[in-house]
């Protein structure tokens, strides 16, 4: 069997890892990733981008469709019509590219990628099944897990035929005449309101009792209202049971105890990612886990000595970018150099219709943290810019210390808000205060007026309400 | 010209010997009528001793230190006219214009002063033992380096305890710094926890960071003093103040066979009821400790137990007790430790015992103590407050025959009808005089203090 040395070996090329390999290879770290499906990760290939994607098509489609009925702004349209495959084939383009611009970075950068499933033999040997079928043996003075995570299968409703994961969601061959969703997080939102603008008939199923219940309720209702309005059917309160026997419907148990069988020809299962810590030797290793996470510090240390871990192995919040940050930082530290994973905070964006994105705390987090906040709202109804877009619904909202106004968190919803959240990390990173962004000219016409204006409005002297 | 000599004065109570802790003159020196000439000491009083005359002085009568007898010549000074030196009539006047406080003795050393720069001693202020290294009053300007008032380790280190964090951060809260100056701080091996941010919001700046690095060199360059060998040493005269503690101290455990006895108060009670107080008199009356509560059981648990309220003369072997109850109360000063009294604590409630013992400490502090608010005192209680530790070893505060220690208060788990609970407790650890107190007897006299502490209406329902 071959055998290779290196200095740094990477498990996983999504985007914790392929960043952390690009900026080894910047600081001059002999670096290998192991890679077993497409560089970029869930992320790239069947997350991130390729949803974005998707709810782009079928906003573009929406909306045509709303012309052919006719529009205040004076656009008509006839009969639209999508063409599912191009639309996929579209999708397909754009990763393509981008897993194509990873790998052409990790060249530049002189990145070995191994194409091939790694196994773990013990904290410095990793094992890998090349696509070729060979076996090649990879020793290395430093192993970052980068693994990631994937989604959770409900057991009494495995993947397979109808029931389907976010996964094949994002490919289809055909839009279902009805789809049951099961799970009002955030994927279950982004991907049901996506498939109901492609014309599906949706039906949203939450056990919680409310939709998206990682965020507060206020922060929430546009959403839902914006949900009713395209009419999908939002049960909350309701616990999934399983297939029927016939598999046309899924049953349901509804918050009033009652069964009831949704009929449906497609199931999405969106309850959740789990940590990737099975199938390839990580128990070998026996590292402390925090749950079923992989267990890091704050330099992303494991419990084993030269052993890192970053990402959704390393559990919540299962985000891309936290990830990419902890893999630069861990190249970075690998150098020799100090550092920590130490940020403020880190933005969290949901692609529903609204949009929806949340920094740092909110005013009930503050307050379970012990701080006296004040906090202020300001509607996009007030703002030029969301008139001109015809999207007046939500808001931004600032959430400050009373005591010497720096701002702790900032959360907003309406249609793009997603690119405010550059200007929210900004402010919550750099240790902004609310005169800091008060005092800040903002461009005129544009949302990000509505940042000002909430920071003045918390200050009590908005000037546009 | 005439001599004109001066007696150490008789300072009343039977006194025979009186040591000098200060000389504020050497011969040669000119003095002016009412100049303080040196600082004697009886058994707790500090006595300055004015000049009744002008004149020069030709010769002094004792080495500092030294222990003379009442009425032997302190001084002599060369005075216009006829002088004294036959006469009595001086160490009389002299002793009436004693001038009384109880402070040791100054830092300046009066020793060095020339007639030309001497400024008049006035009533002296407390400050730390004379660290002045000669030996002879007469020799030539001290050598020793005046040195700052020892300041006690435990209040620098309440201080920075109560202090606010100097970085303007509450204890807990994260360093605000934008991710440029984090890193640059990571890179510099700065913990930006020990950082002074002055941005907005307490943030650190870069400018925050030069400066604490600047500070850093400015350390550096005067060397690194951490494992620095040290040379040298201070020799210390005992004198004074802390004679008479090292003398009592050595004379109570050499002729006192100690017998200790520890046990735990759960004060959870006793502390609820003074917060009530507190709360309820807020304004109205001192705010009361826990001590003036113990005083008053340890009043309350005397009239069972009247033998631990006595004095031992050991020498005539008599054991006095006393009816009135006057408590010493051990206390810290700039000088050494006192023991003011409380007299007739059993004729005061909570609240004036307080206030006398605040009154007490305070003169005992500012060094205007009376001799008698310094002596007498029958039982001692003696407490450090938050530093009483777990258990000590209290010394009696001799002739008497019984001290109670006070130690700190603490959480802590206790099983309470079968159950784990929080409760405060607290031990005394009091010292006995076993040649004429029974364990027993001091154990039950502990018990009954106990009692009134755990159950604390009974210290005022009798």
């Amino acid at each position: 069997m071959n055998t290779i040395s290196t200095n740094l070996l990477v498990i996983g090329g999504g985007p914790g890892g392929y960043v952390a390999a690009i900026r080894a290879g910047q600081l001059g770290i002999k670096t290998i990733v192991v890679e077993g499906a497409q560089l970029g990760g869930t992320c790239l290939n069947i997350g991130c981008i390729p949803s974005k994607a998707l709810i782009h098509a079928a906003e573009e489609f929406d909306k045509a469709q709303h012309y052919a009925s006719g529009s205040a702004i004076g656009i008509s349209a006839s009969a639209p019509s999508i063409d599912l495959g191009r639309t996929v084939a579209w999708k397909d383009g754009i990763v393509k590219r981008l897993t194509g611009g990873v790998g052409a970075l990790l060249k530049k950068n002189d990145v070995q990628v191994i194409n091939g499933f790694a196994r773990i033999l013990d904290g410095k040997t990793v094992e890998v099944k090349q696509a070729d079928g060979e076996l090649v043996r990879i020793r290395c003075e430093h192993l970052l897990l980068a693994a990631g995570s994937e989604a959770v299968e409900l057991p009494f409703m495995p993947y397979g035929g109808m029931v389907v994961s976010s996964t094949e969601a994002l490919s289809p061959e055909t839009i279902p005449q009805q789809l049951v969703v099961v799970g009002a997080g955030y994927i279950g939102l982004e991907l049901g309101t996506a498939y109901r603008k492609l014309g599906a008939e949706v039906t949203v199923v939450e056990a919680a009792d409310r939709l998206l219940p990682a965020y507060d309720a206020e922060l929430t209702k546009p959403v839902g209202a914006a949900i009713k309005r395209l009419g999908i059917d939002l049960r909350l309160g309701t616990s999934v049971l399983g297939l029927n026997a016939g598999g046309s419907g899924v049953r349901v148990r509804e918050a009033n105890g009652e069964e009831t069988l949704l009929s449906c020809d497609r199931v999405l299962v969106a309850v959740g990612r789990r940590p990737r810590t099975g199938g390839w030797g990580l128990e070998s290793l026996q590292l402390d886990m925090n749950g079923r996470a992989v267990k890091i510090d704050d330099q992303c240390r494991t419990s084993m000595r030269n052993v890192w871990a970053i990402g959704d192995l390393a559990g919540e919040p299962m985000l891309a970018h936290r990830a990419m940050a902890q893999g630069e930082m861990v190249a970075e530290i690998i150098a020799g150099k100090r550092r920590h994973f130490t940020p403020n905070a880190i933005p969290a964006v949901c692609f529903t219709d609204p949009e929806v994105v949340v920094v740092g705390m909110s005013p009930g987090e503050a307050e379970k943290a012990g701080l006296d906040v004040i906090s202020a709202n300001f509607p996009f109804a007030a703002n030029g810019r969301a008139m001109t877009i015809e999207s007046t619904d939500g808001f931004v909202r600032v959430v400050a210390r009373r005591d010497n106004h720096l701002i702790v968190g900032w959360q907003a919803v309406g249609r793009a808000v997603s690119e405010l959240s550059a200007a929210f990390g900004q402010s919550i990173e750099l240790g902004a205060t609310l005169e800091d962004i008060a005092g800040t000219i903002h461009a005129h016409p544009t949302l990000g007026e509505a940042v000002q204006e909430a920071a003045l409005r918390a200050l009590g002297h908005a000037l546009h309400i | 010209m005439g001599i004109h000599v001066i007696k150490m004065p008789d300072l009343g109570e039977g006194i025979a010997e009186v040591e000098v802790v200060a000389w504020h003159v050497k011969p040669g020196d000119t003095v002016k009528e009412d100049q303080v000439l040196a600082d004697v000491m009886t058994d707790k009083a500090t006595v300055e001793i004015p000049s009744p005359v002008n004149g020069t002085v030709t010769s002094l009568g004792g080495k500092l230190g030294e222990a003379m007898a009442v009425g032997a010549e302190l001084i002599r000074l060369e005075v216009e006219g006829a002088g004294n030196h036959s006469g009595e009539a001086a160490s009389a006047n002299t002793a009436t214009a004693a001038r009384q406080h109880t402070s040791t003795s100054k830092a300046s050393g009066g020793s060095s002063d020339t007639v030309d720069e001497f400024i008049p001693i006035t009533v002296a202020q407390p400050e730390t033992v004379v660290t002045t290294v000669t030996s002879e009053a007469t020799a030539a300007p001290a050598q020793a380096a005046p040195q700052r008032p020892a300041t006690p380790a435990y209040t620098q280190a309440g201080g920075q305890a109560s202090a606010p964090s100097h970085h303007g951060r509450a204890a807990g809260e994260k360093p605000l710094a934008a991710p440029a100056v984090r890193q640059r701080a990571w890179d510099m091996g700065i913990e930006l926890q020990y950082v002074t941010g002055t941005g907005p919001a307490g943030r650190i700046q870069h400018a925050d960071l030069d400066a604490h690095v600047a500070r850093g060199q400015r350390k550096a360059a005067e060397g690194d003093r951490r494992y620095a060998v040290l040379e040298g040493e201070q020799a210390m005269p005992v004198i004074g103040m802390r004679r008479k503690i090292a003398e009592k101290m050595a004379e109570a455990k050499r002729r006192i066979p100690h017998f200790t006895y520890v046990e735990e108060i759960d004060v959870t009670e006793l502390e609820a009821l003074r917060v009530q107080l507190n709360t309820r008199y807020a304004g109205q009356r001192p705010k009361l400790t826990l001590l003036p509560l113990i005083m008053r059981a340890v009043v309350l648990a005397i009239r069972k137990y009247p033998s631990v309220n006595a004095r031992f003369d050991d020498d005539a072997n008599i054991v006095t007790t006393y009816n009135a109850v006057h408590l010493g109360i051990a206390a810290q000063t700039d000088a050494g430790l006192m023991v003011p009294v409380v007299r007739n604590a059993e004729a005061r409630d909570p609240w004036s015992a307080a206030a006398e013992v605040a009154r007490l400490a305070e003169a005992a502090r500012s060094g205007k103590a009376l001799r008698e608010e310094l002596s007498g005192s029958t039982i001692t209680i003696t407490s450090l407050g938050a530093l009483g530790g777990i258990v000590t070893t209290p010394v009696i505060n001799r002739p008497e025959v019984a001290i109670v220690g006070v130690n700190r208060i603490i959480d802590k788990p206790v099983i309470l009808n079968g159950a784990m609970v929080a409760r405060k407790t607290m031990n005394l650890s009091s010292s006995f005089d076993h040649r004429v107190i029974d364990g027993m007897v001091a154990a039950e006299f502990i018990q009954t203090i106990r009692g009134y502490l755990e159950c604390p209406a009974t210290l005022f329902v009798e």
